[in-house]
């Protein structure tokens, strides 16, 4: 698939304008399709469950690999159900495809031995730190994104910070951590709802008037449905239905965020969720259960690279986990939790073709507590590479609201194209 | 104090029916005591399927499938074969669903259901992983309806040994590496075709969630070691059935292969546990009943479920002393629960999840579901389905987690569609009235008799702050 030259559809977009009860300024502030910040694209997509990096990013050039791994490792390239090769080292898994075309591209960083600064194995607590950027898993009650967007926005007070137009969308019913917090954003489900009664909305927004709470959730939710309603590839995001099967949900969730990013006035930041990565049994290697969830993502990662389109070439997009797998097969040929892991950056606006990687090695004297990958990248180096070259964020803020305690993790250099 | 009816039916039952509030107004906390005794009711109106028979029923689907699909000699062929398994599980899922919502439309002991429904969500597994199509609703039935007013360790030894948890948690293949099993394939020539053999092994899932979302909690003073410890000592919980070597027990129910376990004495928590097969997991999780962790952890989750998101620190404390005190009766845990002040402050902190959403929604309308589509509607489109919070920690029981105006818009959503579809003719006041009481604002009220029909008027009450909170 050749994602640039695939023609977007430039349709002149139609807004709905609410009338009768709902006058326009009663439920739309004027800040909506008001366009701020600058061009550069930013989709993060969170793996829940601790996808396996070392099925995602064999390591097939580390001798101990294939021995630890068993039956789950991937192959070296070159043999059926081989890799894809990325360098001596490392390979992609043979499901990802999309991945590997945009390596060649340039367009591909691959990290790898890389985690959180969270050392327990916990999912929860594991997404938590993750998603809160903070060190600890309790404590946080908003995300890193949420606080880059609302250092972004350079508000002078909370009341001018709310009535910023929203800059990123969740695709979920309910927004997660990682864009929890002042700065407000949108959320918008790929589950079809026909269309409420306004004049049901009007009263609603009266008998909230006392209740903030609803209130602005209120008005945010009477948005983002106008906001889907203009652009007909939301549609045809949604017209794909909610599908039962996680797989095929994944790319729904990502033709929908690039519908949303690419309506006028659309945001610049999105964050699609996946689960079932979770793999303690019967994992599979190069064809199983989770060769097809890679699979999956894969032609997420495809589909929302050809839907974005003209887009594409200001996008960065970030794909994490909350951590890692164990380097051994556990007795049900799967993996338990583990601590270091791979995340990848691809986009048109990613300076790639790079595995970013301080291998420390699969040998029994390298592996954390005698079972996992030792981590040597802070995740947060790569989050606040992103957020300064990409969405230059200055270092100081980055430093002080962003990501709090973060000294010990430097922000890696020339993840962007400048 | 004021409004202590209303705080008793929909703080800690399941929102008012008309006349609940009339019932539990002479003495609130007697009314819910009342409701602590005994097993719950069963779910539903109906005699639902086993786990076990559910389980023989997928087993024999699956094997159906494959052979059908080595001879499907045509695409269509393969997708048939596909729909065999579905055919197997479904039905029973449904069931299972329709039978929950009928319950929680109708009971007498909103408390009580309550209270299943909040152990169903501590010891979570969800139908959307395939071992486990259409047992999920089985665990609740079958092991926590009956323990759900008993002492602790008896809804937790049989949560853990009902075949739905055993195989959400990949626990029934867990292989003691020292087991008679793996001593045996040690011993037997390596295959020719070049691939290692199988090499027996502990799969630490279900140990590490019993320690984590179970009893202790994650801060509750375990290790990595104490999980690993835990696996082995677990080896050999299982389901029946099987063939060849592998046969044995009950078709579809738990199982002790002592041919799995790890031999041997171990150590967790800093305590010996002598070699004694089944008995020796039981022992630990009699010790993991009785910790100070595990004490604190459950009077979180109560406290946070049914007073605040920020469960105040001393609620919390009276809750697990009256847990470690009565050695884990949890009725006494209840009982202390409802003694507490901050648990009958008006103020409403509870904003509802989907589901307390649905079911007080069927209780003030007195509508009872007649089959599983409608509830299965209800929860798609509001994004909680029934038994598939998709992790073993369960859904979130806090605000932020439901808090989306993607999610509002969906309330409003099936509020006007139900809303829409209740009989002409009843007085959308008074059927606010009933299910509110004292808590019906005026501003609500005022809003209703505005509304241009009957069925805006009740999708206001429906979406109206009061109702939404509890």
């Amino acid at each position: 698939m050749s994602i640039h030259r695939s023609t977007p559809r430039l349709t002149r977009r139609r807004f709905i304008q609410a009338g009768g009860a709902l006058a326009a300024g009663a439920i739309l502030p004027s800040a909506l399709f008001a366009r701020t910040g600058g061009r550069e694209r930013l989709v993060v997509v969170i793996l829940r469950g601790a996808l396996d990096g070392l099925a995602a990013v064999p390591p097939h050039g580390d001798p101990d690999y294939a021995p630890l791994h068993r039956e789950l490792a991937i192959d070296p390239p070159g043999s059926t159900g081989g890799a894809l090769a990325l360098d001596a080292t490392f390979g992609l898994h043979p499901e990802l495809q999309f991945l590997h075309e945009r390596y060649a591209a340039g367009e591909l960083i691959v990290f790898h031995a890389a985690a959180s600064p969270y050392r327990d194995r916990s999912h929860f607590d594991g997404q938590n730190v993750l998603e809160s950027g903070l060190m600890q898993p309790l404590g946080g009650a908003d995300g890193w994104l949420n606080r880059a967007i609302a250092a972004r926005s350079v508000p002078r007070t909370s009341a001018s910070l709310a009535a910023q137009a929203e800059r990123a969308v969740a695709i979920a019913q309910n927004v997660p951590l990682i864009l929890r917090g002042d700065a407000r954003v949108l959320s918008k489900s790929t589950t079809v709802a026909p269309d409420v009664d306004e004049e049901l909305l009007a009263r609603l927004q009266d008998l909230y008037s006392k209740d903030d709470w609803l209130s602005a959730r209120l008005s945010e939710a009477v948005q983002s449905e106008h906001l889907g309603d203009a652009s007909s590839e939301v549609q045809s995001a949604s017209a794909m239905m909610s599908p039962a099967n996680p797989v095929e949900r994944i790319t729904a969730s990502a033709r929908m965020a690039a519908a949303i990013m690419r309506s006028e006035g659309g945001p610049e930041v999105a964050v699609l969720e996946a689960t079932g990565w979770d793999t303690h049994a019967n994992q599979g290697g190069a064809k199983g259960v989770l060769a097809q969830r890679l699979r999956g993502l894969d032609a997420a990662l495809g589909a929302l690279g050809n839907d974005l389109g003209p887009l594409w070439g200001e996008t960065a997009v970030l794909v994490i986990t909350e951590f890692g797998r164990t380097a051994a097969m556990n007795g049900t040929r799967g993996t338990d939790h583990g601590t270091g892991g791979c995340a990848f950056l691809v986009g048109g606006a990613v300076r790639g073709g790079r595995v970013i990687a301080d291998w420390p090695g699969l040998g029994a004297a390298s592996l954390l507590d005698d079972r996992d990958l030792r981590p040597t990248l802070d995740l947060r180096s790569v989050f606040k590479a992103v957020l300064g070259e990409h969405l230059r964020i200055d270092a100081q803020t980055l430093a002080a609201r962003v990501f709090p305690d973060s000294t010990q993790a430097r922000a890696l250099h020339g993840l962007i194209r400048a | 104090m004021t409004l202590q009816p209303e705080i008793a039916v929909m703080r800690f039952g399941l929102g008012a029916r008309p006349g609940d509030l009339a019932a539990a107004a002479s003495d609130p906390r007697a009314w819910l005591r009342a409701q602590t005794r005994g097993p719950a009711a069963r779910a539903g109106t109906t005699e639902l399927a086993a786990s076990n028979e559910i389980f023989e029923a997928v087993l024999a689907a699956r094997e159906e499938r494959r052979e059908e699909r080595l001879e499907a000699a045509t695409p269509d062929a393969v997708k048939a074969a596909g729909a065999i398994l579905r055919e197997a599980y479904q039905p029973h899922y449904r069931a299972q669903v329709l039978a929950r919502a009928q319950s929680a439309a109708v009971t007498a002991q909103p408390f009580s259901e309550r209270l299943v429904h909040f152990w169903a969500n501590h010891f979570a597994v969800s139908a959307d992983k395939g071992a486990i199509h259409g047992l999920a609703g089985t665990l609740e039935n079958e092991a926590i309806r009956p323990h759900v007013n008993g002492r602790f360790v008896e809804l937790l030894t049989a949560v853990e040994q009902h075949p739905a948890m055993i195989a959400f948690l990949d626990n029934q293949y867990s292989v003691g590496a020292d087991s008679p099993a793996a001593r045996r394939a040690a011993v037997r020539p390596a295959p020719l075709s070049g691939r290692p053999s199988r090499r027996f092994g502990i799969n630490e899932n279900l140990a590490r969630e019993i320690l984590e979302l179970h009893t202790l909690g994650v801060g509750g003073g375990y290790r990595q070691e104490d999980v690993t410890s835990f696996a082995q000592i677990l080896t050999g919980w299982s389901i029946g059935g099987g063939r060849g070597r592998l046969a044995g027990g009950d078709p579809g129910k738990f199982h002790f292969r002592v041919e799995l376990h790890e031999p041997g004495a171990k150590m967790l928590l800093g305590k010996r546990y002598a070699e004694q097969g089944q008995a020796e997991g039981e022992a630990v999780l009699a010790d993991l009943a009785g910790h100070p962790s595990t004490a604190r952890f459950l009077a979180t989750k109560l406290v946070r479920h049914f007073i605040a998101d920020d469960p105040p620190p001393q609620t919390v404390e009276r809750v697990a002393r009256a847990y470690l005190k009565s050695d884990g009766h949890l009725p006494q845990a209840y009982a202390a629960l409802i003694e507490s002040p901050e648990a009958w402050e008006p103020q409403p902190r509870k904003f509802k999840t989907p589901e307390d959403f649905v079911f007080s929604t069927l209780r003030a309308l007195e509508l009872t579901p007649s089959g599983p589509q409608e509830v299965i509607h209800a929860f798609d489109l509001m994004g909680q389905r029934q038994y598939t919070p998709g992790s073993p920690a369960g859904w979130a029981d806090t605000t932020a987690s439901w808090d989306g105006p993607d999610a509002l818009m969906h309330r409003v959503l099936w509020a006007s569609q139900t809303a829409g579809r209740y009989p002409q003719g009843t007085s959308p006041g008074e059927v606010a009235g009933a299910a509110l009481g004292g808590r019906l604002r005026a501003e609500t009220a005022t809003a209703m008799r505005r509304a241009s029909t009957g069925s805006q008027a009740l999708a206001l009450f429906l979406m109206s702050p009061e109702f939404q909170r509890r």
